[in-house]
């Protein structure tokens, strides 16, 4: 009994979790890191709809492809695939991914500079974004037509609609109860959620790059720790065995 | 004479070396009956040599100004190698920390080893505890992000909450008018200089004070009264080896748990890095909820149960405070819970199940439900320490015996 109350000290906090949006419930899409091609068709995703206006800063072009394996059989970055493909601006293949769109166009434009979404999903978490990027709805009072269930009156245009198609909401006394599809986009609904999983994997990725390698790296570092505590708790029956 | 020998007696002519490793290992009488909870101070050690370590290296990359402060961190957490593992160490570290500290603490009430001889030494452990606070709540300003900056903002403005020199001493703390670029190079001197320096001193008069009495035992018997022939005593061990090889034991399994929370939760759910610091300080935006890290949280919690912002911070640090007075507020003589009444034990019993609450509702958004709760477990907080001169006055304990049990 006496020893529980320690552990409970340490353990309570850490177990209760209060991450519960109210409101809209927030859909969970698949994060895997191993999945290359899904997060290499985020990656083109990304910079075909996203990059325009958002950033990476803090992922270089290079780490990008390592990551998300665009490398040779030697494990060497294939820089002119990278090029070709996946850098629209200037940069060179060592740079950040910046968007040439200026702080100051942004805020012209949409009254408010598009957030870097380097560390996106570390702030807000992937279910969060999945579900941002799904709750667009057709809204005429909204200055870009557009409106999300999510988040409400935020600044940016529903991008993705030529992919979704139009949605528009369904109301139960002038609230929101759900969103319903009235138009087809080029994808199919099955067809836009795979596409916005890959997309929200990869943004997972350029939240954590080292995630991979950490992984990898902890299950060596505990196996090592392992040994070396039974070699420890050996030693000290040893040198115990003759205390009373 | 052998070589070795030889080079050992002539340092031994020239140095205090071999007296000081008599004194604190190979002859300091440690009692034979520790258990788990003695690990915690070999384990806080530990930890306040890899803070020191992770924090030279962080120190080499990191930037002390708003507008690069956050960027090199993630400079470090991408570009630097193995930075994110050495950013991970550090801040799994502060964490893992106060679990230490908190348990060390949690035994030596349960053993009661702030006790006479003890209550120096009990005292230089809460000044220890103190500057800890000091230096996390400052290191947790670093990053730069949003919790960084508001959490800052919040904690330095309760100083404007005291009559007459408030604003001037808040003006004073900060270095500006709000938290900026002042304040944060203020924090990372007394971060990485100015506390660590206070916090190593205090650590070596923590362990000199300890030395000088002899430790305790969860019997809460002193083992000095039964000396042998030799004028040890008969329930005594020297530390090295027999301490070192079972503390090397607990380390290794500590550093298992170290090492599961740096590889594979880093960020412990939000608990050890809170999710809305990923997000660069923003003067202007406030966050919806502003909530220190978990070890602050149960001051934290009592401050926000009172509404008048100045009893709130007088309560929070008296709750503080009023640990350092633990020596003199109980009053029974029988050192060990094993001995100890019952009143004792339901009193502490309640006091843990106060400050886990305590510790969760200052994690969560405040209601009418979490204040109230807030309330009441503010009260049994305080009332553990209150009451104490009577509730273990007239405890009944039982017999202790005169020597220690394995």
């Amino acid at each position: 009994m006496k020893r529980w109350w320690g552990l409970l000290i340490v353990l309570l906090p850490l177990v209760v979790m209060a991450a519960s949006y109210e409101g809209v419930p927030l859909e969970k899409p698949t994060i895997n890191y191993s999945d290359k091609a899904s997060l290499q068709r985020g990656a083109k995703y990304f910079m075909n709809y996203c990059s325009g206006c958002h950033s990476l800063q803090y992922l270089r072009y290079e780490q990008m492809a390592q990551g998300i394996g665009i490398v040779d059989k030697n494990g060497q970055v294939l820089n002119q695939l990278v090029k070709k493909n996946l850098i629209f601006t200037g940069a060179k293949i060592t740079d950040p991914i910046i968007s040439t769109m200026s702080e100051q166009q942004g805020i012209d434009w949409f009254g408010i500079a598009p957030p870097d979404l380097t560390l996106e999903v570390r702030s807000k978490g992937a279910p969060w974004i999945y579900t941002y990027l799904r709750s667009f709805y057709q809204d005429k009072k909204r200055p870009l037509g557009t409106n999300n269930l999510l988040y409400p009156d935020m600044a940016m245009p529903n991008v993705l609609e030529p992919l979704q198609g139009v949605q528009i909401p369904v109301s139960e006394s002038h609230v929101i109860k759900g969103l319903k599809l009235v138009k087809l986009g080029s994808l199919s609904p099955k067809e836009f959620d795979k596409m916005l999983n890959d997309l929200v994997n990869f943004l997972a990725f350029a939240s954590e790059p080292e995630k991979a390698e950490r992984h990898k790296i902890g299950v060596l570092v505990i196996l090592f720790l392992v040994i070396f505590a039974l070699l420890a708790y050996l030693l000290k029956k040893a040198y115990w065995e003759d205390i009373s | 004479m052998s070589k070795v020998a030889r080079i050992i007696s002539w340092f031994d002519k020239r140095t205090t070396w071999r007296s000081l490793y008599q004194k604190h290992m190979s002859q300091y009488d440690a009692p034979k009956n520790f258990n788990f909870w003695y690990f915690m101070g070999s384990l806080a050690l530990l930890v306040l040599g890899i803070q020191l370590i992770s924090g030279i290296f962080l120190a080499m990359f990191y930037v002390p100004t708003p507008k690069d402060a956050f960027a090199s961190i993630e400079y470090i957490m991408r570009d630097v190698n193995y930075g994110w593992l050495i950013r991970y160490i550090h801040t799994t570290g502060a964490s893992l920390f106060f679990c230490v500290i908190y348990l060390h603490m949690f035994k030596a009430i349960m053993y009661g080893s702030y006790k006479k001889p003890r209550e120096l030494l009990w005292v230089f452990g809460m000044l220890i505890y103190l500057i800890l606070l000091a230096e996390a709540f400052m290191g947790y300003l670093l990053p730069w992000g949003q919790m960084s900056y508001w959490g800052a903002q919040v904690i330095t403005s309760l100083f404007g909450a005291i009559p007459v020199v408030g604003n001037k001493l808040m003006l004073w703390i900060r270095g500006d008018y709000n938290i900026a670029g002042a304040t944060l190079s203020r924090f990372y001197a007394l971060h990485i200089v100015g506390l660590p320096l206070l916090l190593v001193m205090l650590v070596w008069q923590h362990l000199a004070a300890l030395h000088k009495v002899g430790s305790n035992n969860p019997d809460g018997i002193e083992i000095k009264k039964h000396l042998n022939k030799a004028g040890k005593p008969f329930d005594s061990i020297p530390f090295h080896p027999y301490y070192t090889v079972k503390d090397i034991f607990g380390m290794a399994i500590f550093l298992i748990i170290f090492a599961a929370i740096i590889f594979f939760a880093p960020t412990m759910g939000g608990y050890f890095l809170e999710h809305a610091n990923f997000i660069p300080a923003n003067p202007l935006i406030t966050p919806p909820d502003i909530a220190p890290v978990w070890y602050m949280t149960p001051f934290y919690a009592i401050l926000r149960a009172i509404p008048d912002k100045l009893t709130g911070v007088i309560a929070m640090i008296f709750a503080i405070v009023i640990l350092f007075f633990l020596p003199w507020l109980d009053r029974c003589e029988v050192k060990s819970i094993r001995y100890r009444g019952w009143s004792f034990k339901l009193a502490l019993a309640i006091f843990v199940i106060s400050f886990v609450v305590l510790g969760y509702l200052g994690t969560v958004t405040v209601n009418t439900l979490t204040i109230s709760l807030a309330r009441i477990c503010a009260i049994t907080y305080f009332g553990f320490f209150l009451l104490m001169p009577f509730y273990t006055r007239f405890e009944k304990t039982k017999a202790v015996p005169k020597r220690v049990k394995r």
